[in-house]
This record gives structure tokens, C-alpha cells and sequence, in this order.
């Protein structure tokens, strides 16, 4: 096949250690030119670390990189960016203090001189236009007022912008997660589009079905390593799964049905726009599903309910301590100058006093037991926060929240970016703890994760439009009353 | 799926709610410039003047360079502690060196700017807290500049005299200066694309050097900025007092970033306004002392009523941006 000669980026042997951690041990790996390659693996298999390699930000200790079939000695991002590399990284990088047009010059140093304003205005509206017809953002628009789903619309319609640069390569990392399905739906087939265009990508997610229906190749990682590559058409999901290790076994629990003993009631909420009568109400050892389109008022009303605990407000009713799940885990969630276990006792400080003062035996002592319980991947717990993954920092943020008094658990659709690995451990351990009578609210994107809940609401436009059992629930229901016209 | 009409999706977006929100924000330094003049207005109607205002607002101008200086540093997430005895040890330059020798005077402030430049560059190499760097500058200058005039004297130039007490027609010359200041930052800071990489370097550093910028330019650029600007406000102030003291700019550091966050700039973040941060220095200016004397209020509350106008404005700010979440 032609592609094995049109190689866009080719890397062997690439290693990379951070301290005493090998988070790259000889990766060879390699993009052909029209072909889009997904890239499976745990959070800390090293997808991250090799992304960053093929961007330039990263240098490699060992191993080879070549571009083209060139190879590259002294590869950086500006030498990346020449060649038509592009990235768009899995934290959010554009300036929430610039707007959207400012953060569009950012990417192409050519944007200069007069006129320059127009010019970076129109190109990221007409890419908008082209990849999310109904994005309903304006060039003018500052970054940090947008949604993150918005904001993650605008950075993934920047990197295919077109100056001065070629492009060849667009390496999306988890791109679709802050994404409702509408607008990741949108996205891919723009990136299948694309693709066939002769343009090349690299798609990473934990959303198997994504990289399954969307890559050409499948390549799995794990501990740093390549585990496997091949056609996408010869993996399913168990394979992938199977791939990826470590996931097995808790497949099947999810789906168990739950009995449900109708507790005291926990929660009673109407959102602040809803005109019916249709309200929420959670009662203790209950999972409830918050579902619908991204920012359709899910986020508001858990918020509301959060308020509402520490001060009484008219239509909500909250009958015990409250902790909160945040999504967006960097602005939200940690303290980034803290140790993890700082980061997970916060929720808990009158617990952890002596005297006046907060017992660091007892921060230990918490920090350790979640540790353990919720496989908190880290040497020392006294380690600043970002010396984890992603998904260990979500798992501490989670830690934080059940390691607290709180009765009820409000969660801010907290698994963007998570592994599948983590995500089926905090599906197991949510399950325990509405067992034991916890009261879970649970604001997703992700439809699966919608199967652990005993009721879903379904939210449009700052309201609740439909309120579905476990029974009825399906991803056909969801979506029909996410688009349908019913008020 | 189901195709989604335009239109369906919420139509008072929160973010309608936060542009509305920065725009209130956007005008509350002008607003409260507005209500410090109407005060003064009220108590004292004479001083709307020509003349009134050319004697009210003569210090403003030193200390809106000053503030512009400030901005600059506090764009890339820096503060800059040694502005007050930076603007005095140029003060002391100007009114000894650049008068009795000039291509000296000329090489020492232009030297002065390097010095800014390259504290930059150590603060981003080697990841120093400017706070801590300014702070140890401050003293620098301030022993420098009483090694240059060890007690008050010296002479500003002549064409520096006449420039700070030229009389344009109609427009009192601080106004003009003041809008001058005011355009020519914003079209450098806001406008240019340059400018754009300047202010992104504070919002998100990360971000920038993904993109392939130089964090360590950017670092200097800013930098070496104040310290254009700080020269600037020296010159201008030995300009308008016509003679030196070594400590004669101390009170520029707080004033200075009073006057930033004042006109809307935030800490850290790279939310700035050079319009606002003028604006701001033109408050405080009229506030401290105009406003007290026709309040027959003594010259030693000057710096409690800073502080209170600070305090007022800021909290105004936090209830805007509160009631409009």
C-alpha cells in the first residue's frame, strides 16, 4: 500500500523518563499520510508522553524521529509546527483572557500587520462554521466567558486553520471530551472528512466506540510500551479492552441490576427556568442521572443544590452535607500548590483537627485509607497533586468527596479525560456507596456511564424534559428528548 | 440523529451574562474618575477650569507612566516593587547627568532599561518570584540615586521644562497627555498582534510556548517596557518639579499598582487595560489631593483616602461580578 512509503512522523525506539519513571521504554510508532490512527491506553500508558514527542514539546532521551522520511536532530515545537504538525493538547490551552480571534493569532505568527484582527476572526468563524455548523460562538467572544465544551470547539477548530503553515497532522487528544454527543458527532465525521482529504490524525480518547468507528489503525499502550497494533477492523471493544489489561472482570457488574429500597428523601430540586411541575428529587442510596446536551442546565442546577445545603432556597430542598465532584478538575478542582493528601482532607478539616490546629497524623492517616481504596497510583501521598495522571488526580478529587461526611455526592460529569481502567474502579465504588446509603447526583456526557443510574433526568434548555427510569432508559430516549420540541 | 435547529439552544447564554458583566466592570474607573470630579465640582466650582485642571492633575502625569510602567509587569503575572525608587533614581539622573552631560545622562537611562530587560530574563530563567528580585532592586536604586544626589538639588533640563509646561489651546496639557498615554498603549498592548502574545503570556503561559513562542521574549519585552515607561514618569516628574530628591518617587510602587487595579487590571491572568490603568492614576491624582484640600481634610489622610477609594471601587467590582453569575 502506498501509505507504507508516505510516512508523515516516524519515531523508533522512543524513550523517556521522568525521574525513576520510564513513561516511554522504545515506542516505535508511525502515521501515514490520509490515515487516521487511534491511540488506546490506561491514562499513564505514555499516550500523552508520545503525543507531546510528535508535537515537539517533549524531547525524546533515546530513539529517532523523522518527519517525512527526513530525519529530525533537533525537533522543537516551532520546528513541528513548520513541517504541519499540530496539536491539541487535553488540557485546555487557549488564554482565557484573549478572545477567540486573539487565541486563533496565537497559533500562526503569520497573523501580523493591518487587518490582522479580521483576518484571525474570519478564518476560526468560517472553521467553526465548517466543522460545528450551529456552534453559536463569535470571534469576538473572550475565552474564559465560553463553556468548556465551547472553549474545546474553539481549540480544536484552531488547529485546523490554515496560514502560512501546512498541515498534515492533527494529533487530537481526548478532543470530544467536554463534547456532548451532537457536537462529537459533528467533530469526527469533519475529522473523517479530513482524512480523506489526504490529511492525516492521530485520535486518542477513552471512548472506545470513537477510535473503533473513526480510525483507520488502532494502536494500544500500555506501562509505556506498544501492546499492539492493527487494521481497526480487527479489534472490538472486548479486544481493545482485553489490550488494554487490567479492565476485565468488571464489565458484567456494571450492568447488575441494583434494588433499590426507597430511603429518606435526600434531595428535592426544580431548576430555576423549569414552568411544570417536573422536579428532582433523590433519596438516600439512590443514583441519579443527570443527562441531555452539554450545558443544558445540568451544571446550574447542581450548583444550585450545592448553594442550597449551606443556605435555604426557595424550591430546593437538601437534607444532608453536600460534597461536590467538580468537572473541570483544573479550575475547579485542585489546589495545585497542595500534596495529594492536602488535596483530599480539604472536605474534611473539622474531622482532621487537634485542638486548633489540623493533626497531620490524621491527614495521613485519611489520605492513606483512600489510598488504598481507591488505587491512588503514587508513591507518597505528600507529593504535589500534578505528580499524578489525570485519572489519579480525578480519583483524588473523588477520594475528597467520600472521604467527607457529605451524604450527598453531586458529580459534575468528573470522568472527561478518565481512563476506562478508573472509571469502571469509580463505578464500582459509587455502587458501594449508595449501597451503604450515599445519594449520588451524576451530571454526564457520556451516555454508557447513564446505565449505573436507577433514575436519569434529562435536561433541555435549563430544564427537565423528561424523567426516565432504569428500565426505560436508552441512549434513543435520551436523545429524543435532548432534541425533541416537548417543553 | 435528529438535525438540531438554530435557535433551540438557551438564549440569555451566561455568557451574554459575563460580557454584560465585563462591560459594567469595563466602566467603573471611568465612573468613578466621574464621581471624584463631580465632587470636586460641587465643593469647589472654580477648579473645572483651564486652569484648575492643569494645576489638579499636574502630578497625574508621572504617575499614569508610572502606572502604565506598573501595567506592563503585572500583564505577564509579575509586580514590580522598585518602580517608586526606579522613577527616583531617574528623577536624580535627570536633573544631574542629563542636564550636564547628556550623552552620559542618555547612556545611563538607556542602561537602565537594559538593567529592566535582563531582570526579566532572570526572573523567567531562573524562575525567581519578582516580588522577591523588584524588592532587592528597590534598594538598589534608591542607593544609587543618593549616590548620584546625595541630598535634594540638581536641575531638570530646560527642553524638559518646556515640554511639561507647554499650554496647548483649550485642553489642559495633563488631559492630553493623559489620552496620548492612554491610545498609544492600548493600540500597542490591545491592538497590535504582538501585543496579543504579551497579554496571552500572562493568561496562559503553557499555551504559548505550545504554540512555538518565546516565554523568555516575551518576559523581556515586558519588562524592558516598564522600564521605558519608568523612565518616562521620572522625567516627566523632575519635568513638572524641576528639581531632585532621591526619595522623591517612593510613593509611586503602591500608588502605581493601586492605579492598575483601579482601572480594572486583575493580578494575575494578563487582564489589563492601559485605558483603565490611566484612568485609575488620574483618580488617585485628583482624589489624594485636590479632593481633600476642598474637603479642608489635612494632607495626611492622603494615603487613607487611596486607600478607601481602592477599597470602594474594588468592592463594587466584586459585587458586579457577583450578582451578574
Amino acid at each position: 500500500m502506498l501509505q507504507a512509503i508516505a510516512d508523515i512522523v516516524r519515531l523508533n525506539g522512543a524513550e523517556k523518563h521522568f525521574g525513576a519513571v520510564r513513561a516511554l521504554n522504545g515506542v516505535d510508532f508511525h502515521v501515514g499520510a490520509g490515515e487516521c490512527v487511534g491511540l488506546v491506553g490506561h491514562n499513564g500508558a505514555g499516550k500523552s508522553t508520545l503525543m507531546h514527542m510528535v508535537a515537539g514539546t517533549l524531547r525524546p532521551d533515546g530513539g529517532q524521529i523523522a518527519v517525512r522520511g527526513n530525519e529530525e536532530a533537533v525537533y522543537s515545537v516551532a520546528r513541528a509546527l513548520e513541517l504541519g504538525i499540530r496539536c491539541v493538547f487535553q488540557e485546555l490551552s487557549l488564554c482565557p483572557n484573549l478572545s477567540v480571534a486573539e487565541n486563533t493569532r496565537i497559533n500562526h505568527p503569520s497573523l501580523t500587520g493591518f487587518g490582522w484582527r479580521r483576518k484571525a476572526a474570519d478564518l476560526i468563524r468560517a472553521k467553526l462554521d465548517e466543522i460545528f455548523p450551529d456552534h453559536g460562538i463569535s470571534a469576538d467572544d473572550i475565552a474564559g466567558d465560553l463553556s468548556i465544551g465551547r472553549r474545546q470547539m474553539v481549540e480544536v477548530a484552531r488547529a485546523f486553520t490554515l496560514t502560512r503553515e501546512p498541515l498534515h497532522l492533527v494529533i487530537l487528544d481526548e478532543p470530544t471530551s467536554s463534547l456532548d454527543a451532537h457536537t462529537a458527532g459533528q467533530l469526527l465525521s469533519f475529522v473523517r472528512r479530513f482524512v480523506e482529504a489526504g490529511g492525516s490524525c492521530i485520535l486518542i480518547s477513552h471512548v472506545l466506540g470513537e477510535v473503533l468507528q473513526n480510525a483507520d489503525r488502532i494502536v494500544v499502550m500500555r506501562d509505556g510500551k506498544v501492546v499492539a497494533a492493527d487494521a481497526a477492523s480487527a479489534f472490538d471493544r472486548d479486544k481493545l479492552v482485553a489490550a488494554m489489561g487490567g479492565a476485565e472482570g468488571h464489565q458484567k457488574t456494571a450492568a447488575e441490576t441494583r434494588k433499590v429500597a426507597a430511603g429518606a428523601l435526600r434531595v428535592r430540586a426544580r431548576p430555576a427556568r423549569q414552568q411544570d411541575e417536573k422536579e428532582l428529587v433523590a433519596r438516600a442510596g439512590e443514583i441519579i442521572g443527570l443527562a441531555g446536551l452539554a450545558g443544558h442546565g445540568q451544571t446550574d442546577l447542581l450548583l444550585a443544590i450545592f448553594s442550597a445545603a449551606a443556605r435555604a432556597k426557595a424550591g430546593l430542598e437538601v437534607t444532608a452535607p453536600v460534597a461536590l465532584v467538580a468537572g473541570d478538575r483544573q479550575s475547579d478542582g485542585i489546589f495545585a500548590q497542595w500534596s495529594i493528601a492536602q488535596n483530599i482532607g480539604i472536605r474534611s478539616l473539622a474531622r482532621l483537627r487537634k485542638g486548633l490546629l489540623i493533626s497531620p497524623q490524621r491527614e495521613a492517616e485519611l489520605a492513606e485509607f483512600w489510598k488504598n481504596k481507591i488505587g491512588i497510583r503514587t508513591p507518597d501521598m505528600n507529593n504535589n497533586i500534578y505528580s499524578l495522571s489525570g485519572g489519579n488526580q480525578q480519583k483524588a478529587l473523588f477520594a475528597r468527596a467520600l472521604g467527607s461526611d457529605a451524604e450527598i455526592v453531586l458529580m459534575d460529569d468528573p470522568m472527561r479525560g478518565v481512563d476506562i481502567g478508573t472509571k469502571l474502579e469509580v463505578y464500582d465504588l459509587v455502587r458501594e456507596e449508595a449501597a451503604k446509603g450515599r445519594t449520588f447526583l451524576w451530571y454526564t456526557t457520556e451516555t454508557e456511564e447513564l446505565d449505573n443510574c436507577d433514575h436519569v433526568y434529562v435536561f433541555k434548555n435549563g430544564r427537565i424534559v423528561a424523567n426516565l427510569g432504569r428500565d426505560e432508559l436508552t441512549e434513543e430516549k435520551i436523545i429524543q428528548s435532548s432534541f425533541g420540541d416537548a417543553a | 440523529m435528529t438535525a438540531i435547529a438554530p435557535g433551540t439552544l438557551p438564549k440569555s447564554s451566561p455568557r451574554g451574562n459575563a460580557a454584560r458583566a465585563r462591560l459594567l466592570r469595563g466602566l467603573l474607573p471611568a465612573l468613578s474618575l466621574a464621581l471624584v470630579l463631580i465632587a470636586i465640582a460641587w465643593l469647589n466650582p472654580r477648579a473645572i477650569s483651564y486652569f484648575g485642571f492643569n494645576l489638579m492633575l499636574n502630578l497625574a502625569i508621572p504617575i499614569a507612566l508610572a502606572t502604565i510602567a506598573q501595567m506592563f509587569v503585572i500583564a505577564g503575572n509579575e509586580l514590580d516593587l522598585s518602580i517608586g525608587t526606579f522613577v527616583g533614581f531617574v528623577g536624580c539622573v535627570t536633573a544631574t547627568w542629563l542636564r550636564d552631560a547628556p550623552l552620559l545622562g542618555i547612556a545611563v537611562l538607556l542602561g537602565s532599561i537594559g538593567a529592566y530587560a535582563l531582570l526579566g530574563a532572570l526572573i523567567h530563567l531562573r524562575n525567581l518570584p519578582s516580588i522577591v528580585v523588584t524588592l532587592g532592586m528597590s534598594f538598589v536604586w534608591q542607593g544609587l540615586a543618593i549616590l548620584i544626589l546625595p541630598k535634594p538639588g540638581g536641575k531638570a533640563p530646560d527642553w524638559l521644562l518646556a515640554i511639561m509646561s507647554f499650554k496647548p489651546p483649550y485642553v489642559p496639557f495633563p488631559i492630553m497627555a493623559a489620552l496620548i498615554i492612554a491610545a498609544v498603549v492600548h493600540f500597542g498592548l490591545m491592538r497590535t498582534s504582538y501585543g496579543v502574545i504579551l497579554r496571552g503570556s500572562g493568561g496562559n503561559a503553557a499555551a504559548l510556548r505550545r504554540a512555538g513562542w518565546s516565554l523568555l521574549k516575551t518576559k523581556i519585552v515586558l519588562f524592558a517596557l516598564t522600564g521605558l515607561f519608568g523612565v518616562l514618569s521620572g522625567m516627566a516628574l523632575i519635568g513638572i518639579t524641576t528639581s531632585a530628591d532621591a526619595n522623591i518617587g517612593n510613593g509611586y510602587t503602591l500608588l502605581s499598582i493601586a492605579g492598575v487595579i483601579l482601572g480594572g487590571g486583575e493580578f494575575v491572568g494578563g487582564r489589563v487595560s492601559p485605558i483603565g490603568a490611566v484612568i485609575g492614576a488620574l483618580t488617585l491624582a485628583l482624589a489624594a489631593s485636590p479632593l481633600l484640600t476642598f474637603m479642608h481634610i489635612p494632607p495626611d489622610w492622603q494615603v487613607a483616602a487611596n486607600g478607601a477609594i481602592l477599597i470602594i471601587v474594588l468592592a463594587a467590582r466584586v459585587l458586579i461580578s457577583r450578582r451578574e453569575r
